[in-house]
């Protein structure tokens, strides 16, 4: 709590001024009425450095209820730094709310570049940090000009870059951040979430939202809406190829997983291991198969 | 091998945290002074590092010296991260009133120079400034003595003497405007002006919103693309008309009678510019202005934002020929806290995307090694 003590005021609960979190809550509901449209918000500065989840963390800070079991993961984990000093700022900031690490029984996520591997429920939200709002920053730098494409559905510079991808490698290469089609109109950033995590958005039952601080933005995917990634009939969207050389799926070193996204680690041998980027998803296998004691790592 | 790279991240940052407040305090081991060492005081950065608190809450947006200096000191002077901490705390405050605009004319001056004329209104008066001292090293700084240093404020109050100032000097801008030298003031100016701290930039943006962007943008990037333009990436070519660095009274409603009601006085810098004319809509050709405006001494900075307000003007009637005068360019790549964070985040891990990367070059790889 030393930080609290720096100043003569106590901060407000959520640090943000009530005003910030109504204007907030605002921009939440009109991105939930117009699925996929980036509504433009003021985005106030936060004390921890743009691009480390500001946005993500205006969302959850004006979400959260005292009664909030909140969970911070940074690439599926939730004990990488920038998770860690999000979640300390939020139990610091909002005093009373609870935090776990377990995916099933928090109310609210907030995450960086992952969702987690366990379906979310109804009940949840989760709240994704956002480094570019616009897919259509690629091949348009100018904002102005992207506002009309998006209002005309004009997607068709992506699609001939995607063309282009398959004529010079035969292959799309949009690695991660896979330009996504929110029903059936506006196509999204679903920020920088392996193209593995893409298909969970489709029909989701937790709410989806994006925050975008240093870009000012923030977009939704409503429960049970349509995520469709970009892609030709004749060349579908693939996820992330995890075979060995002899075709067999890779499975967690640790908890012997086969369908969820892997690490891939280079032991000092300089041979290779996998492991579950989600690390609440690997606990939880592990305590379900072959370690009944809970005798965790 | 840890299962994540940066596996016990609470203790990592704890631990990161006490080697930096070690490195600030380290002078208290007393191994490398003679002197028993003292912790810097507040009061020490506001007045002898005073151009760095200037930057700070010209940056950091917030006229609050005493905080700006807290900030300089608890980031161990780096301008970057105090701006980013005052800024931060600025989100912490509602904003319960809004001054009406301020008229400049009435700043106590400290310095006001015009580059235009040899003589104005009321006299050039160059105040404190760098411009033509030479900068050798002080060596003679290297080990003041407290003695010597106190007899210089003292002796100087002394000798100066007592100038018969007028509480306001008129705007170079007025004389060149009555001599019809320059456009009439423009009917936006009634407009109340766009608040950057309530509304995001949505493009086209007002003048104001411009303005203010570059009011609290980083010194170095409003340099940085300033001078481009002065280069040769851009036409401004502009005359500092009147350069201005004072006091300026700021009056906010009074919260039970409305009446505006003077609060106190912000330290700030102003510069006007005059560029090079034209003729609007077949009119009298009449020069062209751009205004900079920033909390503090901040000169450097004042003078970038005047011409780079030039340059976006034309930008914005002509379209832009160049990145200085294009305004999603200039006003989305200012800003010190958004510009610095993003540029740290990359020290983030990236192993899911990286991971996601790798699949796709490989993938690749291996189609461009198999017969077509």
């Amino acid at each position: 709590m030393n930080a609290m003590t720096h100043t003569t005021n106590a901060y407000n609960f959520g640090f943000l001024d009530e005003y910030a979190k109504k204007e907030v809550r605002r921009a939440v509901l009109k991105a939930i009425a117009i699925p996929g449209y980036q509504v433009p918000y003021a985005s106030r500065e936060m004390p921890m450095g743009r691009g480390f989840g500001t946005g993500g963390l205006q969302l959850t800070l004006s979400l959260i209820g005292p009664n909030e079991v909140v969970k911070v993961i940074d690439q599926g984990s939730d004990d990488s730094v920038n998770a860690v000093n999000l979640r300390q700022f939020i139990e610091m900031t909002c005093p009373g709310v609870s935090t776990t690490t377990k995916t099933a029984e928090c109310t609210l996520v907030q995450s960086r570049h992952r969702i987690p591997e366990l379906a979310l429920t109804a009940s949840q939200i989760i709240v994704l940090q956002v480094p570019y709002p616009d897919p259509l920053v690629v091949v348009e730098p100018s904002e102005d000009k992207r506002k009309t494409m998006h209002g005309e559905a004009d997607y068709s510079r992506l699609l001939v870059k995607l063309y282009e991808d398959i004529v010079k490698f035969d292959e799309i290469t949009i690695s991660h951040r896979y330009p996504t089609r929110i029903n059936g109109h506006y196509v999204i950033d679903p920020s920088p979430i392996p193209r593995w995590d893409v298909p969970k958005l489709n029909d989701s039952a937790a709410l989806v939202l994006f925050g975008a601080g240093r870009e000012k933005k923030i977009y939704a995917v409503p429960p049970h809406t349509r995520a469709e990634p970009l892609a030709f009939s004749d060349v579908p969207f693939r996820v992330e190829d995890f075979r060995d050389a002899a075709g067999r799926r890779r499975a967690c070193a640790r908890c012997g997983c086969t369908d969820s996204f892997l690490d891939e680690f280079v032991a000092d041998s300089g041979s290779k291991t996998w492991q579950c980027s989600d690390s609440d998803w690997c606990d939880e296998q592990l305590l379900r198969t072959e370690h009944p004691q809970g005798e965790l790592a | 091998m840890s299962y994540v790279a940066i596996k016990g991240g609470g203790r990592a940052i704890a631990g990161a945290a006490a080697v930096t407040e070690f490195l600030r305090t380290e002078e208290g081991l007393g191994n490398t002074c003679t002197e028993p060492p003292e912790p810097l005081k507040i009061d020490a950065i506001l007045h002898q590092l005073r151009h760095l608190v200037d930057r700070v809450i010209s940056e950091g947006g917030v006229y609050h010296p005493k905080f700006a200096a807290l900030a300089v000191k608890q980031s161990l002077g780096d301008t970057l991260e105090a701006a980013f901490a005052l800024r931060a705390w600025r989100s912490t405050r509602p904003r319960l009133s809004a001054t009406p605009p301020l008229d400049t004319s009435r700043m106590r001056l400290i310095r006001r120079i015009s580059s235009a004329f040899k003589e104005i209104p009321g006299g050039q008066m160059l105040g404190p400034t760098p411009d033509y001292a030479l900068r050798l090293l002080r060596l003679d700084l290297m080990d003041e003595s407290p003695e010597a240093f106190r007899a210089i404020a003292r002796e100087w109050l002394e000798t100066c003497p007592d100038a018969q100032l007028p509480d306001s000097f008129p705007k170079v801008l007025d004389a060149l405007r009555a001599e019809d030298l320059l456009p009439p003031v423009s009917a936006t100016r009634q407009q109340a002006a766009f608040d950057i701290t309530r509304e995001p930039l949505v493009f086209p943006v007002p003048r104001s919103a411009a303005l203010a962007t570059m009011a609290r943008a980083e010194t170095g990037s409003l340099l940085g693309i300033a001078y481009s333009n002065m280069r040769g990436y851009g036409d401004v070519h502009p005359t500092v008309a009147e350069l201005r660095v004072g006091y300026l009274p700021v009056t906010l409603p009074h919260p039970v009678t409305g009446e505006f009601t003077e609060a106190g006085e912000v330290l700030i810098t102003e510069c006007e510019v005059v560029a090079m004319y034209e003729a609007e809509g077949g009119g009298k050709p009449v020069f062209t202005v751009g205004y900079g405006a920033c909390f503090g001494h901040n000169e450097v900075k004042a003078i970038s934002m005047a011409i780079l307000d030039r340059a976006l003007q034309k930008g914005m009637k002509d379209g832009p020929a160049n990145p200085s005068e294009d305004p999603e360019f200039v006003l989305l790549h200012v800003d010190g806290v958004d510009s610095m964070g993003f540029a740290s985040h990359y020290k983030m891990p990236h192993y899911v995307t990286f991971q996601s990367d790798l699949d796709r070059l490989r993938t690749t790889q291996q189609k461009s090694g198999e017969p077509a």
